[in-house]
Formats: structure tokens, sequence, C-alpha cells
């Protein structure tokens, strides 16, 4: 294995975390809620009573987050390598697979590990494998 | 004030994720490429994320209400089953093909590029199947 030290940012990386983590755990506390992202979108779908509006808040604000952040620093970098058909079929395996999952990066990555839950470990760990191995066929098998 | 935390929590979760480089998708590929020139950085996003974050759910854990007054809603599902499984292998799958996971893609949705709209779209599409199969299966979840 070799390390891409030229792309490796330890400290904002760090610093981005810790305000994830700083997030969610405002949003439990204070609201007591999971912000897991796909379920924050996903519960639209089956909107309920006095349940829709903090999940379009919470949403409003993780869009308006990178023109804040554009505004005050510099333009972030966002680079994408895949195509529209890899696009679309990455949004259908995702939406899918967070729903069913219950759960993504966030709600059991970061929510999930953070409270020491089984359910979220196997989540994550199936997930981050799934990923590897997804990337090593594309780049390395079939790239 | 519920409807301002939720949008404070959002925005603070978008600005992380921004400073982070985990809404970057080449970073994020970067990461899963353990074969490649490999970028550990996200490694350092989690462990941040959850050093602050086990802080706060231990205090969390010991409250029966929210600070704003709202019952605390902890997942309460324990049992490892398939859809778990199955679920989280198709999301790390998507994750891998494009390397974007919900948050990033919706938090750049903004930017002006083409891509995080087309993700988003398609990840709604997929979740509304889920809602229509497991609606018509009758299985409540």
């Amino acid at each position: 294995m070799t390390i891409d030290w030229v792309h490796f940012t330890p400290w904002s990386s760090l610093a981005g975390g810790a305000l994830i983590g700083l997030a969610a755990t405002l949003f439990i506390l204070l609201s007591g809620r999971i912000a897991g992202i796909s379920g924050v979108i996903g519960g639209l779908m089956r909107p309920g009573k006095g349940d829709v509006l903090w999940r379009v808040a919470f949403i409003t604000g993780l869009v308006i987050a990178p023109v804040l952040f554009q505004a005050a620093f510099e333009q972030p970098d966002i680079d994408v390598e895949a195509s529209t058909l890899t696009l679309i079929a990455a949004g259908v395996l995702v939406g899918i697979g967070t729903r069913y999952g219950s759960g993504c990066t966030s709600g059991h990555g970061v929510c999930g590990l953070s409270r020491r839950s089984p359910r979220s470990l196997v989540a994550t760990a199936a997930f981050m494998a799934s990923g590897f191995l997804t990337v090593f066929v594309i780049r390395h098998l079939l790239g | 004030m519920k409807l301002l935390s939720a949008f404070v929590a959002g925005l603070i979760f978008g600005l992380g994720l921004i400073l982070s480089g985990m809404a970057n998708p080449s970073k994020v590929i970067a990461f899963l490429d353990l074969a490649g020139p490999w970028d550990p950085s996200l490694a350092f996003v989690m462990g941040g994320a959850i050093a602050v974050g086990s802080v706060g759910f231990y205090f969390a854990s010991k409250r029966s209400r929210a600070v704003l007054g709202d019952v605390m809603r902890m997942p309460t599902a324990t049992r490892i089953d398939r859809p778990l499984v199955l679920g989280s292998l198709a999301f790390g799958a998507g994750w891998g093909l494009a390397g974007y996971c919900p948050g990033p893609a919706v938090a750049t949705l903004l930017s002006g590029r083409s891509e995080p709209l087309i993700f988003v779209l398609a990840m709604l599409a997929g979740m509304a199947l889920y809602e229509m199969q497991t609606r018509f299966s009758g299985k409540p979840q």
C-alpha cells in the first residue's frame, strides 16, 4: 500500500469530522433525533404530522452550508469522475440500500458508532467493504 | 426553536462535510481505493466525528427528553438482519461507483454542477422504490 501524501489532509479532515460530530451532538441533545441524512430525506416520503418542517429545515441548512463556506473561505474542490449513467446507477443503489439498511455514512457511521450500536457496526463494515471492493473492481479489474 | 435546531445542525453538518473533503467524490474514491495511491483522510473524518459524537451520545443516553422538550428518538432496533446487511452492501457499491453518499450529494446541490443533481434525483427514485416495495408487501418499517 502506498500513501498519497500529496492529497492527504489530516488536519482539515479531522476538523471537518469534529464539526460533523458536533452537528450530530447538537441534534440529538436539542431535538432528540439522529442526524442521519438518508433517514432525514427518506422520512419525507412518509410524512407524518409535525414531521416535515424539521426535515426541510435540516436539509436547507445542509444545502446552504457550501454557499457560506465559499463566501467565507474559498471554493471547495469538487471533482467527479463518474459518467451520467454511473451517477444514476450509483444514486439508485444508494437510495435503495440506505433505506433497507436503515442508514448511511452519517446515521450508521457517525451516530451509530458514536453510540456503540452493534447494528451500525455491522452496517458500517458492510458498506465500507462493499465500497472498497467496488472501487477495486472498477479501477483495477475493469479499468 | 426546534426548526432552528434542525437548521443549525444541518448547517454545521454541511460545513463539516465541505471542510473535511468528504464532499469531493474523487477524494472519497481515493480513500476507497486501497490498491491505488491511498488517501487516508476520510478515516480522520470518521475519527473526528466519532470522537466528538461519542461525548454527545453519552450525555444524550442519560436523558429521557431532549433539551427542547421532544422525546429522545434513539433507534430501538437491535436485530442484525438481512435488510440491514444487504442494504448496506448495496449502499457501499453505489458509494464506490460515484464517490457520493447522501450528505455530500445533497450539500453540493447548489454548486452549479449537474452531477449532484443527477445523483440526488436517482437516489430519491431509489428511495421511492423502497417505499413502494415495502408498502405493497404490507411490511411496516
